[in-house]
C-alpha cells in the first residue's frame, strides 16, 4: 500500500518559494488502478517524480508497505519494487532494446518474453529487438519501448506520466488494449497520469490535481461523469441564448 | 608463452591460445615469437626494418589473420612496419591489437605503423584493440599510424579501440579512395588519469562515387585530454560523413577540430560533432531500475562504446 501524508513541494525562484504540491495526502490500496488527472502545470508529474524519488518533498510522508520512503534514494525505491514510465524518456546510444529490457529486468531476458512486452505495446519485436535506442526512433517508439521496461520489471507500483503523449492513435489503441489486460492479470498497483478519456475508464478510482492541490477524488463512476460535464461546459460553442 | 602473454592476448585479440590454423603473427617485446602462414596468406619478415609483408592471394575467402603485440616489459622500444597486400576479391578479416602489461618504472612504447594495399573489389575487416595495465610507474605509450590505399570498388572496415590504460597515444590515419571504395572507420576511445590521446584522420576521396563513414566516439573521464581531428577531401563526385561523439566527464578535456574540404561540385561532405556530459535523465532511467549512480554510469559509457 502507498499512501501519501501531506505531501507538499515547492521550489526557490531566488525570492520566493512557490508551491508545486501542496499538502497532498492520498491512499492507493494494492492491486489499485489510479489515475490522476488534471489540467497541464497542476502538478500531477511531481507528484509522480515525487512517490519514484527524482524529487524529494519538502515536507509529508510517503509512507510503502509500512515504510516511510520519503528520504531514500530512486535506487532504494526502485529494489522496494516501485517503477516509473518517463513522459519523455531518454535515448541511449549504443544500447539495444533488447538490453534495455533486459537491464529494467534485472538479468537477461530470454528473446520470445522481450518479443512479447513489444507486442504488448504495439512494436513488431523482430525488427526492435536489437535496434539501438537512439536518436533514430521516432519519439512514439521511444515511448512505447519505456512502457515496455516497466512490463519488464517485477513490480509493486508502476508509475507510468502520460504514456499516451507522443503516440499515434493506432498505438494508443494498441496500449489501451494492453493496460486493459494488465487490469486482469496484474498484482501490483498502477498510478497512470492521463488525459485520456478511455484511460480513465479502466480506473478504480480517479484523483483530480489542480493547482497543486487534490481538487476531487473518487471511485471512476463518480468523478469520471463530471470531468465529462465540466469539459462540455468548457467547450460549449451553442450559447446560452434560446 | 606464459599465462601472462595468453591473458594479454585475450585482452586485445580475444585469443584464448594460439590458433590452430589460419596465419598469425604473433610479436612480444620486440621479437617475432611465433609466426604461420597458411596457403592463401603468406606473411614474411622484413629484412631491411622490423615488421611483417602480410601477403594475401586474390580471391581468398573467409579467412582470418591474427597480428598481436604484446609487450610484457618495461623499457621496451618497439616500433614495427608491417605492410599488407590484399588481392583482388579477397575477403577477409585481420585482427590486430597491442596489449602492454608495465610493472616497472621506465616507459614501454610500441608504433606500428601498418600501411594497407587493397585489390580491386577486395573487402577487408581490420580490429585493432589497444590496452594497458600494470601496476609500475612506467608509462605505456602506443603511437599506431595507418595508411590505407583502396583500388576501385573495394571496401574497408576497420574498428580500433583503445579502452583502458593506454597514459599517451597519437594516432595518425590517412585512407586514399580510388572509384567506387567504401572506407568505414568505427574508432572508439576512452581516456581516464592523466592520459592523452590524439587523433588524426586524413580521407581522400580520389575516385568516383567512392565514400566514406567515420564515426568516433569516445569518453574522457578524470583529468584526460582528447584530441580529434579529423579531415575528409572529397577530389570527385563522392560522399563522407564524419561523426565524431564525446562524452566528456569530471576535469576532461576534449577538442574536435573537423575539417571538411569539397574541391568538386558533386562531393557530399558531411561532419557532426558533439560533446557533453552523461544526461541526466539517462542515470534517472537506470537508476529507476534499481541501478545506483554509479553503474548506472557504467553501463551508459559501457553502451555508448559498445
Amino acid at each position: 500500500m502507498l499512501e501519501l501524508k501531506n505531501i507538499s513541494f515547492a521550489v526557490n525562484d531566488g525570492k520566493d518559494d512557490l508551491g508545486i504540491v501542496k499538502d497532498v495526502s492520498f491512499t492507493v490500496d494494492d492491486g489499485k488502478f489510479i489515475v490522476i488527472t488534471g489540467p497541464n502545470g497542476g502538478g500531477k508529474s511531481t507528484l509522480a517524480r515525487l512517490i519514484m524519488g527524482i524529487e524529494k518533498p519538502t515536507a509529508g510522508q510517503i509512507i510503502f508497505n509500512g515504510t516511510d520512503i520519503a528520504g531514500m534514494s530512486i535506487t532504494e525505491r526502485a529494489k522496494m519494487g516501485i517503477g516509473y514510465a518517463f513522459q519523455q524518456p531518454p535515448r541511449f546510444k549504443g544500447l539495444t532494446v533488447r538490453r534495455l529490457l533486459s537491464l529494467a529486468h534485472g538479468s537477461e531476458l530470454p528473446e520470445d518474453q522481450c518479443c512479447s512486452y513489444l507486442t504488448k505495446v504495439g512494436l513488431c519485436s523482430k525488427d526492435y529487438l536489437n535496434r539501438e535506442v537512439d536518436a533514430s526512433l521516432s519519439g512514439g517508439e521511444v515511448k512505447r519501448i519505456e512502457i515496455a521496461t516497466l512490463m519488464a520489471r517485477d513490480l509493486k507500483l508502476a508509475i507510468y506520466d502520460e504514456p499516451e503523449a507522443g503516440i499515434d492513435l493506432w498505438s494508443f489503441t494498441m496500449l489501451v488494449e494492453s493496460f486493459k489486460s494488465m487490469m486482469k492479470n496484474r498484482r501490483e498497483s498502477v498510478i497512470i497520469i492521463s488525459h485520456q478519456e478511455r484511460i480513465m475508464q479502466l480506473a478504480d478510482e480517479i484523483i483530480v490535481i489542480a493547482d497543486g492541490k487534490i481538487r476531487d477524488r473518487g471511485p471512476k463512476n463518480e468523478i469520471f461523469p463530471k470531468l465529462m460535464g465540466e469539459f462540455s461546459e468548457g467547450c460549449d460553442f451553442r450559447g446560452k441564448e434560446g | 608463452m606464459d599465462n601472462l602473454d595468453l591473458y594479454m592476448l585475450g585482452k586485445i585479440a580475444d585469443l584464448k591460445e594460439i590458433p590452430s590454423a589460419g596465419a598469425y603473427n604473433i610479436r612480444k617485446n620486440g621479437e617475432g615469437v611465433e609466426r604461420h602462414s597458411s596457403e592463401n596468406i603468406e606473411i614474411i619478415p622484413k629484412t631491411d626494418k622490423p615488421g611483417i609483408d602480410i601477403k594475401i592471394k586474390p580471391g581468398t575467402k573467409a579467412e582470418k589473420v591474427h597480428i598481436p603485440v604484446i609487450i610484457t616489459k618495461e623499457g621496451v622500444n618497439d616500433k614495427v612496419y608491417n605492410d599488407f597486400y590484399i588481392g583482388e576479391g579477397a575477403d577477409v578479416e585481420i585482427v590486430a591489437g597491442c596489449g602492454i602489461h608495465n610493472s616497472g618504472c621506465e616507459t614501454s612504447e610500441h608504433d606500428g605503423i601498418h600501411r594497407f594495399f587493397i585489390g580491386k573489389n577486395a573487402r577487408v575487416k581490420y580490429v585493432e584493440k589497444h590496452y594497458g595495465e600494470g601496476e609500475g610507474t612506467g608509462k605505456r605509450i602506443l603511437n599506431p599510424e595507418t595508411e590505407v590505399y583502396m583500388e576501385e570498388n573495394s571496401y574497408c572496415e576497420m574498428e580500433m579501440v583503445q579502452i583502458k590504460g593506454v597514459d599517451s597515444t597519437i594516432r595518425e590515419t590517412t585512407a586514399k579512395l580510388g572509384k567506387g571504395a567504401k572506407y568505414v572507420v568505427l574508432e572508439k576511445l576512452m581516456t581516464h588519469g592523466d592520459q592523452t590521446a590524439t587523433s588524426n584522420m586524413e580521407i581522400i576521396l580520389n575516385g568516383e562515387d567512392a565514400s566514406a563513414q567515420i564515426i568516433s566516439r569516445s569518453v574522457a573521464k578524470d583529468g584526460s585530454v582528447q584530441v580529434f581531428k579529423p579531415t575528409a577531401t572529397g577530389n570527385a563526385r563522392c560522399k563522407a560523413h564524419v561523426q565524431c561523439d564525446s562524452i566528456i566527464m569530471d576535469s576532461a578535456k576534449i577538442s574536435s577540430v573537423p575539417a571538411i574540404v569539397a574541391n568538386n561540385a558533386d562531393a557530399q561532405i558531411v561532419h557532426e560533432a558533439a560533446i557533453g556530459r552523461i544526461n541526466n535523465d539517462q542515470l534517472l532511467k537506470l537508476m529507476t531500475f534499481g541501478m545506483n549512480e554509479q553503474e548506472a554510469e557504467n553501463i551508459i559509457i559501457e553502451g555508448f562504446l559498445a
